[in-house]
């Protein structure tokens, strides 16, 4: 059923040891060596992710000098003693803030859910009625079915797992409560329904239907028609951009903000029908496959692909990125899914499966679901390992549509031709929430603050890049740029400009003309003076004579020599 | 088989009652928080663009005397208690948290040039140029003090400047030569003579308590102790200077205000080159005054406006101008480090705000917290080029822009001569850095 490359060993083994030396490090007093073996189930993620993160503050708080040695030579740069202490001080504050945060980690109040097979068994021959006799109430009415009869069903959760959406290709549009069965709003738009997506929060949701895409309320009253949005067949919303990024049957990808309700950029891909969309959570990049089994991924800032790369030999069927944005899996037509780095864009697993995978979709645990026809799968630890089987699995019974996880639960939605299903999926969901990222628990007061707040700090498109941490790092090319002109024109006068005005030119134009023609003749100028000026400070500018101390036998010395 | 699914207690995380405030858990891991970067940099962005809408730092005038300012001075006792002397000699007690004045004597038949607090014996001194020290007593706010003198010490020659010592009851005036009084007595103590200019300013250093350093009309600055007999140490600079300042946190340095438009700041050991030299005004500088912390010192200036400094900064972090503003005669930085006055030829004492955004009146702690937040997102991305140029942004008078701009063009035609001049001469001529620049000779 599955196999994978003898090659991912090495990876494998080089991906678990620096996590365990660096839960190591943490806990090395004496004191907390007890906490060690609680939180050997903890992701070794995020002591990376930490730990990375620190690495970056430290490089933006390194002078320039330090880093720059070869081309600053002529004029070094001497950090004052009052500067050099407030740097140290800085950097021991980052060094000694990540012990209090990861000693906090003992204060988090939920822990993560399990699922454990007795001896000679397998979780995966453990079915969805199983699990929920052996649970308590609340959590068993966390499964369900439901049966719909208005085509096959796309599904989206709010951001904080409390509400959800599901659209069914008949026209069928239901926005509901999941864990109380509470009905928000449902209707029938009487037009194809393609996909369904929330936006900022539970009072807006985007429909895209067969013309064009159209924007409800929670009462389900039509608020906007978008007819830019046009043939969307897939959706995704970047929630820190307040950007709805759509794909289009002619391939065009577009990103329209929903604050301002502009639209950012509408980018032609020339790369055919874009029916497979996903989006990285940590860099807010865009992740396309295509039917010549490349995967591209896109940002609004540029016109074509940022990164292209083949994963398959055959068309491309779902791409799915998991939360920290440093794996992806993909799945072709010919039955392989393969788990990409997104760093150094290796492939480090390769499975084969029984058949293509038609969607994918990652945890915020690093779950992966993986639909092939009638069954969902779900596997655990596929990306620092190689799996034999899978965690979870669950015949469903329809062909599958829609997969989703549901945020800080441990719930898997499964939109299939004749309604949807939720299944149970044990240490699915991040136990703890952030409070003030997302609030499963939040009052209507607390949702018009968080509104107000992430509007203010709603990030402008022009600052989406694949490396996130790029904004704290020196633009050492912009740096010696700039030092270039200033040595430049430094010293040489540049020549003046005769000009003379056209016609009908007005006294504003003139200068502006009169200015520009200025800029480009000093360019051009001071190639050559630097040259020059070079040349002559080599020569002239003799270097500091040491002052010699007044000795006897100075009155020996010739008068050339004294001087 | 074992299983647990994630389950949570509403009561867990839902407040009891309408009284309490709203649970927030919170969950520190970089995995549940994307994008830092980007969001931090947003925050400053707006943080910045919040400082300088609330960047209002006029507070008000204190409207009252009938000419032009020459002196302001502060009471080390009490915040709210303000002097200040004008040229037809009056001295006026201000209550400025009311802006009234609380009570105007004639102290001197012409100028009031200067005046000294004394914290023993809790007295004013003033010097005027009728040749008279006055000894006012400075005790009440309801100016009852100021009807009379306590005493009058006449002397011989003109007095321009007066400092008083920390803690022994001296006293030094500097007109024609520099003069150590005691209260009681009639004659100088001492008297330190160095050729025969005038000096204008004089201050005793409050932290090496026996120093005194005085301005000199022959473009010098004079360093004595009061123990020696002769003066110390004299530096000859380019340009007279028009005032000085002791730095009341660092023992050895002052800082001076130049005429050359600039503010040197000296370290009394080292008067090879000064410490820092502070541009930015564009007319000669007139007044200098410390922030009690030592961190920042004001600047009054010839061109109208006074600007703030970093101690240790070439550039002004700020600077203030109304257009009835005219020319500034004194400046002052209160003692708990929030207010700014300043004095000028237009008869009015003008109130500023110390740091210009910042919020008067009752802060909340929350409200504390974001406003430090705020501060401390600026100052880490400050070079970033989209929040630097808000953040340096300000509204200057079009006199001073357009002289800027002039000033900037002769600096580095200055520099290009300099340099022209040094290339294409068969002679080595000597390298001088640019802060040394400004000292002509140092003397002993």
């Amino acid at each position: 059923m599955i196999s994978s490359k003898a090659g991912t060993d090495k990876l494998k083994n080089k991906l678990r040891s620096p996590s365990k030396q660096n839960l190591r490090q943490k806990f090395k007093s004496k004191k907390d060596e007890h906490l060690l073996p609680k939180f050997k189930n903890k992701k070794p993620a995020s002591n990376q992710n930490t730990f990375k993160s620190q690495k970056v503050h430290d490089e933006h708080l390194l002078p320039k000098s330090a880093s720059n040695k070869n081309t600053f030579e002529s004029q070094k740069h001497r950090l004052s003693h009052g500067k050099k202490l407030d740097l140290k001080k800085k950097g021991n504050v980052v060094k000694h803030a990540t012990k209090p945060i990861a000693r906090s980690e003992i204060l988090l109040p939920e822990e993560v859910g399990f699922l454990e097979a007795g001896k000679g068994e397998s979780t995966a021959d453990i079915t969805q009625v199983e699990i929920k006799s052996s649970v308590d109430i609340t959590s068993a009415t966390k499964q369900f079915d439901l049966s719909l009869q208005f085509g096959p069903y796309a599904i989206n959760y709010l951001r904080n797992g409390r509400k959800m959406l599901i659209g069914g290709r008949m026209g069928h549009v239901a926005a509901f409560d999941w864990v109380t069965k509470e009905l928000t709003c449902e209707m029938n738009v009487m037009e194809s329904v393609h996909d369904v997506a929330w936006l900022h929060n539970e009072t807006l949701f985007a429909v895209a239907q067969k013309n064009w895409t159209y924007i409800y309320d929670n009462q389900g009253i039509e608020v906007h028609c978008i007819k830019k949005l046009n043939n969307v067949l897939k959706m995704e919303y970047l929630p820190y951009h307040f950007l709805l990024a759509t794909t289009n049957d002619s391939g065009t990808l577009s990103w329209l903000d929903v604050s301002i309700g502009k639209m950012v950029q509408r980018t032609h891909t020339h790369l055919g029908r874009l029916d497979v969309l996903c989006q990285n959570p940590s860099n807010a990049v865009l992740c396309c496959g295509h039917s010549k089994g490349t995967v591209s991924m896109w940002t609004p800032n540029f016109v074509s692909p940022v990164i292209k790369m083949l994963c398959h030999r055959q068309p491309v069927r779902s791409v799915a990125i998991d939360q920290t944005g440093r794996y992806m899996a993909t799945s072709s037509v010919d039955s392989t899914l393969k788990v990409w780095d997104l760093r150094t864009y290796n492939c480090l697993q390769s499975y084969k499966l029984a058949s293509g995978a038609s969607n994918l979709t990652f945890s915020q645990r690093g779950l992966l679901a993986v639909s092939l026809g009638n069954i969902v799968e779900v596997y655990k630890g596929i990306c620092t390992e190689t799996v034999r089987e899978p965690y979870i699995k669950h015949f469903v019974g329809n062909s599958i549509s829609g997969l989703k996880f549901c945020p800080y639960e441990d719930v898997l939605g499964v939109g299939h031709a004749r309604g949807m299903c939720s299944m149970l999926v044990p240490g699915a969901g991040e136990p703890n929430f952030d409070a003030l990222e997302a609030n499963p628990f939040q009052t209507k007061s607390q949702r018009t603050e968080a509104e107000v707040k992430s509007l203010l700090e709603k990030i402008q498109p022009e600052l989406i890049t694949l490396d996130p941490f790029e904004l704290g790092e020196v633009n050492r090319q912009a740096v010696l740029e700039k030092w270039e002109e200033k040595t430049k024109y430094m010293f040489v006068k540049p020549p003046k400009v005769d000009l003379k005005p056209r016609k009908n030119a007005k006294t504003v134009n003139k200068f502006r003309i009169k200015q520009r023609l200025q800029q480009e003749r000093q360019k051009k100028h001071s190639m050559v003076a630097s040259e020059i000026k070079q040349n002559l400070v080599q020569n002239t500018i003799a270097p500091r004579k040491p002052e010699s101390k007044p000795s006897v036998l100075d009155r020996f010395k010739t008068k050339t020599t004294k001087k | 088989m074992k299983v647990k699914v994630l389950v949570r207690n509403p009561d867990d995380y839902l407040r009891e009652t309408k009284r309490d405030i709203h649970k927030l858990p919170r969950n520190y891991d970089p995995a549940l928080h994307p994008l830092e970067a980007p969001r931090e940099y947003t925050r400053a962005m707006n943080a910045v663009k919040l400082e300088r809408v609330f960047a209002l730092p006029f507070i008000g005038s204190l409207d009252g005397h009938r000419d032009g300012l020459t002196c302001l001075g502060k009471h080390p006792d009490h915040l709210s208690w303000l002097y200040s002397g004008a040229c037809d000699g009056e001295l006026k007690l201000w209550d400025v948290a009311k802006r009234k004045i609380v009570y105007t004597v004639q102290a001197h038949d012409g100028f009031i040039r200067a005046m000294a607090f004394s914290q023993e014996t809790s007295s004013l001194y003033t010097v005027g140029d009728d040749k008279l020290i006055k000894q006012w007593k400075a005790q009440e706010l309801d100016g009852s003090d100021l009807k009379a003198p306590i005493n009058t010490i006449v002397t011989r020659s003109m007095l321009t400047g007066i400092s008083h010592h920390r803690s022994k009851p001296v006293m030094a005036t500097c007109g024609e030569a520099c003069n150590l009084w005691e209260h009681s007595r009639a004659q100088p103590i001492k008297t330190f003579q160095w050729g025969v200019d005038s000096l204008q300013s004089i201050k005793f250093n409050q932290v090496e308590e026996n120093v005194i350093a005085a301005c000199g009309s022959d473009r010098s600055i004079i360093l004595y102790d009061m123990r020696e007999s002769a003066p110390l140490r004299k530096v000859v600079l380019k340009m007279r200077s028009n005032s000085l300042c002791w730095n009341p946190m660092e023992a050895f340095v002052f800082t001076v205000a130049n005429e050359d438009y600039n503010l040197y700041t000296f370290d009394m050991r080292n008067f090879a080159s000064p410490i820092n030299v502070h541009k930015d005004h564009v007319s000669a500088v007139i007044d200098v005054d410390y922030s009690p912390t030592g961190k920042e010192f004001v600047s009054a200036s010839y061109d109208k406006t006074i600007r703030i400094y970093n101690s240790r900064q070439a550039h002004s972090r700020d600077i203030y101008h109304t257009s009835r503003m005219q020319r500034l005669t004194c400046a002052a930085w209160s003692l708990d480090d929030r207010f700014v006055y300043s004095g000028s030829d237009e008869m009015n004492i003008r109130i500023w705000k110390a740091r210009a955004a910042e919020k008067l009146g009752v802060v909340k702690p929350r409200e504390k917290t974001a406003l430090r937040v705020n501060a401390k997102l600026v100052e880490k991305f400050a070079h970033h080029p989209a929040i630097k140029r808000i953040h340096r942004h300000r509204h200057v008078p079009s006199h001073v822009y357009n002289s800027r701009n002039e000033l900037r063009n002769s600096r580095i035609a200055a520099r290009r001569k300099e340099f022209n001049v040094r290339t294409h001469t068969k002679r080595q001529l000597p390298i001088i850095p640019e802060k040394a620049k400004v000292i002509v000779s140092e003397q002993q």
